[in-house]
């Protein structure tokens, strides 16, 4: 009983500490300036972007693929472990589905950010056409947010009737809270058997519509006429990307939420060892489509896809690209292969690595195809010839990027980040509680 | 017993109501049939002589003749999403005759008050490789039988019609600019700002065709006016072929490099002759542009053979990084 009653103290949400609300005070002010940012462009359109008729997408687009493809965490760490019955997973996936649902929601606020009359948005139901890979998106982004919804949600109800009675007399609103949101959990057998069946279809849902997300994300480009972009490839070669960018965004968080919420003993090297291989795992894949998608184009490319190749390999975008490929990926695959590499704090390093490459890396994806038309640029300013973001376009993707943070760290916040019954129950805590529990 | 009753009941309502809906078709029907064996029965006994298309003589009941309802009042035939019936609208652009004197495109920036820095329509210097002969190619939108922009939009709000004509509703468009990144010309321009096309070209005083029927933007008269947030690109002037009007770029090109015409009539026109579009492009090898894409464009070039110009005489009015000319600030 001792055990449990730590379990639960270690586990239970926590209030924010100094650093805690310092933090969310720095991510809501950049949260506000985005959001002036963004009713500024409302007004003035997107002249205020540095977006012109080549470059007629820029980081808006790209940050939107980053964050569908950080959402991915949610179908593989969750979803595909569970399946495969690894254990390991039980400490993380709550990260994960966390991680997954801010994403998620960002991308479909990110994609809206982008469109030049967003007081048309109903447009989208009202006219949908079927065969426009936007329709595809406006139908599998929600859907996408639903069900991670559910992800999180449904795993979560034991835990919330346990918070419920935690708090029940030092904090009786918080209790009243959590009561309404368990559902009226009492852990019966036939509440169990409803639940386990409906995350058990959710686990297996998710992998398709994760793929199918993925996916559709590629086809928005796969289905243009664009050097660069018109590639076969793009599908498997985005569901890889996703499956690195999200097990680096878990990794990174995982590493955060550790350190700050002191839980060493739940999360300990074995998980981070774990999580280094699946990484490794996710690089490799990634690496084998990466060169697939730039390697093999050397010996076919016609003349506009070797100009494009060469602006990303050795010219213009040369940077940009190698820093992606590099600290993105190689890099982060050649430390994992370390034993010594897959210590937290060398996994968090990784994770951020991976996190950063794979923002710009979707960077490397949108902008040089854009530049690189099939007829001449002419005509045009000078300075419609390149891209880089402006302000508005900064503070505004900033602003998403701090809005996924801040609902990940209220979620955390608020929620116990680690299942505590299914964490009592694998440790065997719960032998005498459960049917007093229940 | 008392199941056996309720079945009877069931039965019998069941077969009361089918009977009953089917009495209610069937004398729906008898109604309308009798109708239309009186109207046949009315015959005037009037006897009118037609001419059928083969030349046959006819002789047909007066009560028969139901007028074609046509062409006169432009409201009745033409809807602007089906475009004008039975035709099918081309160009061709005679490459040779070209040296970049840019009166389409100040005719086009003109007549569809374009006010941002993109025209619509550009004079390219084309040159394939350093071997080759360098040329200049005006670039129009393809208005293809495949066009890649209608395809991926969402909305509807660029559409094909059955002229050809790929026209685009800025009251609908959202603002993706999807169909911006799947047109492999890169002809559509996006009105990032707020075209204030009222202040830099006085656009109230100069409407002239617009004023009369758009008090909205249309989609047969791109420009007027733009909208913000919305995508704009060529036309191919509907508000001028309608009219039986040739094109802006078509009239002001001096060299007569534009011809414009009907597919299906086999004719173009550049305003001075008029010639045989299938002889023109078979007597002097005429392509379309990035044919391998499959887009079926609605253009046609003439490549830049035999010219009577030099591509020297172009350079003089070059300017790599303009292409709509801004008013002298006043």
């Amino acid at each position: 009983m001792k055990n449990y009653d730590t379990l639960l103290e270690d586990l239970a949400p926590k209030k924010f500490g100094k650093r805690g609300t310092i933090w969310t005070l720095f991510l809501s002010v950049i949260v506000i300036a985005g959001l002036i940012a963004y009713i500024d462009q409302v007004i003035k359109g997107q002249v205020v972007t540095n977006m012109r008729d080549y470059a007629l997408w820029g980081i808006y687009i790209s940050n939107f693929v980053f964050f569908v493809a950080t959402s991915f965490v949610g179908s593989v760490t969750v979803a595909i472990l569970r399946l495969t019955n690894n254990n390991w997973r039980t400490p993380l996936v709550r990260i994960a589905e966390i991680i997954s649902l801010a994403a998620i929601v960002m991308a479909g606020i990110t994609i809206m950010i982008d469109m030049g009359r967003p007081d048309r948005l109903l447009n989208l139901f009202i006219y949908a056409r079927l065969q426009s890979p936007i329709t595809w998106d406006v139908i599998i982004v929600p859907t996408s947010i639903a069900l991670s919804f559910l992800l999180l949600y449904f795993p979560l109800l034991p835990d919330l009737a346990i918070l419920k009675k935690h708090y029940s007399k030092t904090k009786p609103k918080l209790s009243n809270w959590y009561g309404k949101l368990a559902l009226n959990w009492t852990g019966s057998p036939a509440q169990k058997l409803i639940q386990e069946k409906s995350i058990k279809i959710i686990a297996i849902l998710i992998i398709p519509v994760g793929i199918i997300l993925q996916t559709i994300d590629a086809w928005l480009f796969s289905t243009t006429y664009r050097i660069g972009w018109d590639s076969t490839n793009m599908g498997a070669y985005f569901i890889s990307g996703a499956f690195v960018a999200g097990v680096g965004a878990l990794i990174a968080v995982v590493y955060v939420i550790r350190r700050v919420r002191k839980l060493e003993n739940y999360i300990s090297d074995y998980h981070f060892d774990k999580m280094g291989k699946f990484l490794g795992l996710a690089c490799l894949t990634y690496l084998y489509f990466n060169i697939n998608e730039y390697l093999l184009p050397i010996f076919t490319a016609p003349v506009e896809e070797d100009i494009h190749l060469n602006a990303l390999v050795s010219g213009e975008y040369a940077f940009l690209f190698w820093f992606a490929q590099i600290v993105g990926l190689l890099l982060p695959l050649l430390i994992v292969l370390f034993k010594n590499g897959r210590k937290p704090f060398p996994m968090f390093v990784v994770g951020m690595m991976v996190v950063v490459g794979s923002w710009w890396k979707r960077y490397v994806i949108v902008t040089p195809t854009l530049l690189h038309p099939f007829l001449p640029i002419e005509g045009v300013p000078e300075s419609w010839h390149h891209y880089f973001p402006s302000i508005h376009e900064w503070l505004i993707t900033a602003a998403t990027l701090a809005m996924c943070m801040l609902i990940i760290t209220f979620l955390v916040r608020f929620l116990p980040v680690i299942p505590i019954q299914r964490t009592a129950e694998e440790r065997d805590m719960l032998k005498n509680t459960k049917n007093t529990e229940s | 017993m008392e199941d056996n009753n309720k079945n009877s009941r069931r039965k019998f309502l069941d077969k009361g109501l089918k009977l009953g809906l089917a009495t209610a078709i069937g004398g729906m029907a008898i109604s309308k049939i009798s109708k239309l064996s009186a109207k046949s029965n009315t015959n005037t006994g009037e006897l009118v002589e037609l001419m059928t298309t083969d030349g046959t003589l006819i002789q047909v009941d007066a009560s028969e003749i139901v007028e074609i309802v046509t062409a006169t009042d432009p409201d009745i035939q033409y809807n602007v999403r089906e475009g004008i019936p039975n035709r099918k609208f081309v160009m061709v652009i005679d490459l040779a005759k070209c040296k970049n004197a840019l009166k389409c495109v100040s005719a086009c920036n003109k007549h569809h008050y374009v006010t941002g820095e993109n025209a619509w329509l550009k004079v390219h210097k084309m040159q394939e490789s350093e071997d080759t002969a360098p040329y200049w190619m005006p670039r129009t939108c393809m208005h293809c039988d495949q066009p890649a922009c209608v395809t991926v939009c969402p909305v509807d709000a660029t559409f094909k019609r059955r002229d050809g004509l790929v026209l685009i509703d800025n009251e609908r468009c959202i603002g993706c600019r999807f169909c911006m990144a799947a047109c492999p010309y890169s002809i559509r321009v996006f009105n990032w700002a707020e075209p204030e096309q009222e202040i830099t070209l006085n656009m109230d005083h100069n409407m002239d065709m617009g004023s009369q029927h758009h008090m909205h933007a249309s989609p047969d008269y791109a420009g007027v006016p733009s909208i913000k947030g919305t995508v704009d690109k060529c036309d191919f002037c509907p508000h001028a072929i309608k009219e039986n009007e040739l094109p802006h770029c078509v009239t002001a090109c001096p060299n007569g490099v534009f011809y414009f015409g009907d597919k299906y009539e086999d004719t173009v026109t550049n305003g001075e002759e008029t010639l045989r579009l299938s002889k023109l492009l078979e007597d002097k090898a005429g392509y379309r542009l990035l044919e391998e894409l499959g887009t079926a464009p609605s253009v046609y070039y003439l490549p830049p053979v035999n010219r009577l110009v030099d591509f020297e005489d172009g350079l003089e009015n070059y300017k790599e990084f303009e292409s709509v000319e801004k008013p002298a600030e006043s």
